[in-house]
């Protein structure tokens, strides 16, 4: 026993937070689990783009397109027109489509870098945007196509097909739904960290802080650049499959460069290289909107939608606030969330200890870390 | 014929506005290392406040009221907030950068709610009158577009080759260690290429939503998007880089606008999206842009 309770204690609160969660749809209404469900899918794609930006210090604004591809991919594959390969086997197909996009890009992704990616990639979301639009027989042109539900193994995410009620809640979309993205999210979270923490996860930092010492120490650069691209495509083309299921419908217009910007604000306010850092801040920049359409009566200075020009509406409002969220967030905690988080709680931590002489500063473990996410947040590069 | 020279003219009279807005992104670039991605809403600021004013005080006043606002806001953006990040350090440029979408996207929700779902004239003097030339029929806002720009980016340029900021922005660009011990004031140097570049955005604005095009609306700041492919054709670094590319693609837009009916294949509307498209084939080729200068790594 004596061996598995510090085990336990470090494991804990994981473990109490992956029960807390599988345990929500039980008590919350459809609203409360669609955020979930937005958040969720959000998540995925933000971890994927925070490898790609955070970690390698590739700036992407192409995430929309590769989410794009996932969602149409999985609905074209799924439905009629299309193959209408059984839904499972297309979600799999549709996020290896998303990494061959990814990999068709790389020529571009290996060799182009930093900011300059940033704009590159934005080629990716006009040119999709009008592949969307133009190729009807595949997207659905501008009204998009519906989505036809995923079945595994004989279990519809539908309303119904089988009925099924657990425990006296009767499970809807919502609910079958929200353990599959649980399911994809855990999943993203495990892969995500073990990549981060293992050899590839060093190699991509070190490019990010020298290209040119990197490549003297082996890291082979453009394969490294192009192989961070085609993963962080995977995970849009994921998240991509699980807000189709969770939309019902894909158009073309959600899938435009604000998206992208979305996304991008997930990592930088959540800490750039950091999986829980993307996480956090998916949830805020997915749930802010949402929620201040829901509680808009009750909010000051934000109005109903659509209650006449020039007022703060909840959309205008939420974006605002983001928007000031990485102004403020760069400019005074510049590892965003997941900094701020842990630099409280080394500070809890360091409390109950004996008194430390002045100047000394915190303790070893997070002065190191705080360190490491200095570098995090200016990638440095050496340029002439 | 005419539809060559047509097309040829529109896409002088559109590249010549792209290298406004180019010209901006390659001065801000030179002096703090930084992308603006804020050039969109400094456009439609500057649209804005001359749609707004042109009412009160004519339209040569509202212009130059607006000239003066955004490149004031400009500065003050980058000496404000931008500079607070990291300062003249050249590792912080690509935090600035980001801080740059970051205000784009409250100045651009601001701008959008004003705006709403309106089209708003600016005013301008050329209205829709047409001049012919030989063959070919051109809006005069076609003509003021390529005169106004050929004398701004002149005017650019002589203060890059003639003036003492100019010499600094230079120096500066060149070795930015270096110009500091020689006395360069790194903070102002980039706060005035900021303010140059929010004043040709301003201009670049009217240009852009004058007669062809239906007035100033809340995606207008997005045409300045394709300024970056422009620039970065030019390699990011080069004035004259950044010229070429933008006539490069302001040329491309308007043929394969020009020419649409023989190029269905590629789905209508895709005059808009062809410089994206011109800006990946040439990155495929030269990573680094046409006229960037060679790179070498120190350790």
């Amino acid at each position: 026993m004596s061996d598995l309770r510090p085990h336990l204690l470090k494991r804990g609160p994981l473990l109490l937070t992956a029960l807390l969660l599988c345990a929500l749809p039980f008590y919350l209404d459809a609203f409360w689990l669609r955020i979930g469900l937005f958040s969720m899918a959000a998540a995925i794609g933000a971890v994927g783009l925070g490898l790609l930006s955070g970690t390698a210090g590739q700036l992407s604004l192409g995430h929309a397109f590769f989410l794009a591809v996932g969602a149409y991919g999985y609905v074209w594959l799924a439905g009629e027109p299309g193959p209408g390969l059984p839904p499972a086997v297309a979600a799999v197909l549709a996020v290896l489509l998303a990494g061959a996009a990814g990999g068709l890009f790389s020529p571009v992704a290996g060799r182009v870098k930093g900011i300059y990616l940033g704009v590159a990639t934005l080629a990716l979301v006009f040119l999709g945007h009008h592949v969307l639009l133009t190729a009807d027989s595949v997207t659905g042109g501008f009204n998009g196509r519906s989505v036809p539900p995923l079945e595994l193994g004989g279990f519809t995410f539908a309303e119904s097909d089988p009925e099924l009620t657990v425990l006296g809640v009767p499970f809807g979309v919502e609910e079958r739904l929200w353990y599959l993205g649980l399911a994809l999210f855990a999943v993203t979270w495990f892969t995500a960290r073990g990549l981060l923490r293992g050899r590839p996860g060093r190699a991509l930092v070190a490019l990010r802080d020298s290209e040119t010492a990197a490549s003297v120490m082996g890291v082979h650069v453009a394969r490294y650049r192009s192989t961070a691209f085609v993963v962080s495509s995977m995970y849009a083309g994921l998240a991509g499959v699980l807000l189709a299921l969770s939309f019902r419908r894909v158009v073309p217009d959600y899938f435009s460069l604000a998206l992208s910007v979305d996304y991008l604000a997930m990592i930088v306010i959540g800490g750039l290289g950091s999986v829980a850092g993307a996480t956090a801040g998916a949830v805020f920049v997915t749930a802010l909107p949402l929620l201040m359409t829901r509680y808009a009566d009750q909010l000051p200075l934000v109005a109903a939608p659509g209650s006449g020009d020039g007022s703060i509406g909840p959309t205008e409002a939420s974006r605002y606030l983001y928007g000031a969220a990485i102004v403020v967030i760069l400019l005074y905690a510049p590892d965003g969330l997941h900094g701020l988080a842990r630099r409280t709680r080394a500070r809890l931590r360091r409390r109950p200890s004996a008194p430390q002489p002045p100047g000394t500063g915190p303790v070893p473990a997070a002065a190191a870390a705080s360190a490491a996410s200095d570098t995090t947040a200016r990638a440095k590069e050496h340029t002439p | 014929m005419t539809g060559f020279l047509d097309s040829l003219l529109n896409g002088l009279a559109l590249g010549s506005v792209y290298a406004l807005i180019a010209l901006g992104f390659v001065t801000i670039f030179k002096a703090s290392g930084v992308l603006s991605f804020t050039h969109g809403s400094l456009l439609l600021l500057g649209g804005y406040l001359v749609a707004v004013l042109h009412d009160d005080i004519d339209f040569a006043g509202a212009l130059a009221v607006a000239v003066l606002v955004t490149a004031a806001v400009a500065g003050a953006l980058d000496r404000l907030v931008l500079q607070r990040v990291g300062g003249t350090d050249p590792h912080a440029a690509h935090v600035q950068t980001i801080v740059t979408i970051g205000i784009d996207i409250v100045l651009v929700t601001d701008l959008a709610r004003r705006i709403g779902g309106d089209l708003l004239p600016l005013g301008d003097p050329w209205g829709s009158a047409v001049t012919d030339l030989g063959p070919v029929t051109v809006a005069d806002s076609r003509i003021a577009a390529i005169l106004v720009s050929a004398v701004a980016i002149g005017g650019a340029f002589a203060l890059f080759r003639f003036t003492p900021w100019g010499l600094s922005l230079r120096a500066a660009a060149e070795d930015r260690e270096a110009a500091a011990l020689m006395g360069v004031r790194l903070t102002r140097v980039r706060t005035a290429a900021w303010c140059l570049a929010g004043a040709l955005a301003a201009l670049a604005a009217v240009f852009l939503v004058a007669f062809p095009a239906p007035g100033l609306e809340r995606t207008t700041g997005q045409i300045a998007l394709k300024a970056f492919p422009a620039a970065i054709l030019g390699g990011m670094t080069s004035p004259v880089g950044a010229l070429v590319g933008s006539m490069l693609i302001g040329l491309t837009e308007a043929f394969v606008a020009g020419y649409q009916s023989d190029l269905h294949v590629l789905g209508e509307g895709f005059g808009d999206v062809a410089p994206y498209a011109v800006m990946v084939l040439v990155l495929l080729v030269r990573p680094a842009g046409l006229f960037a200068a060679k790179g070498a790594a120190r350790v």
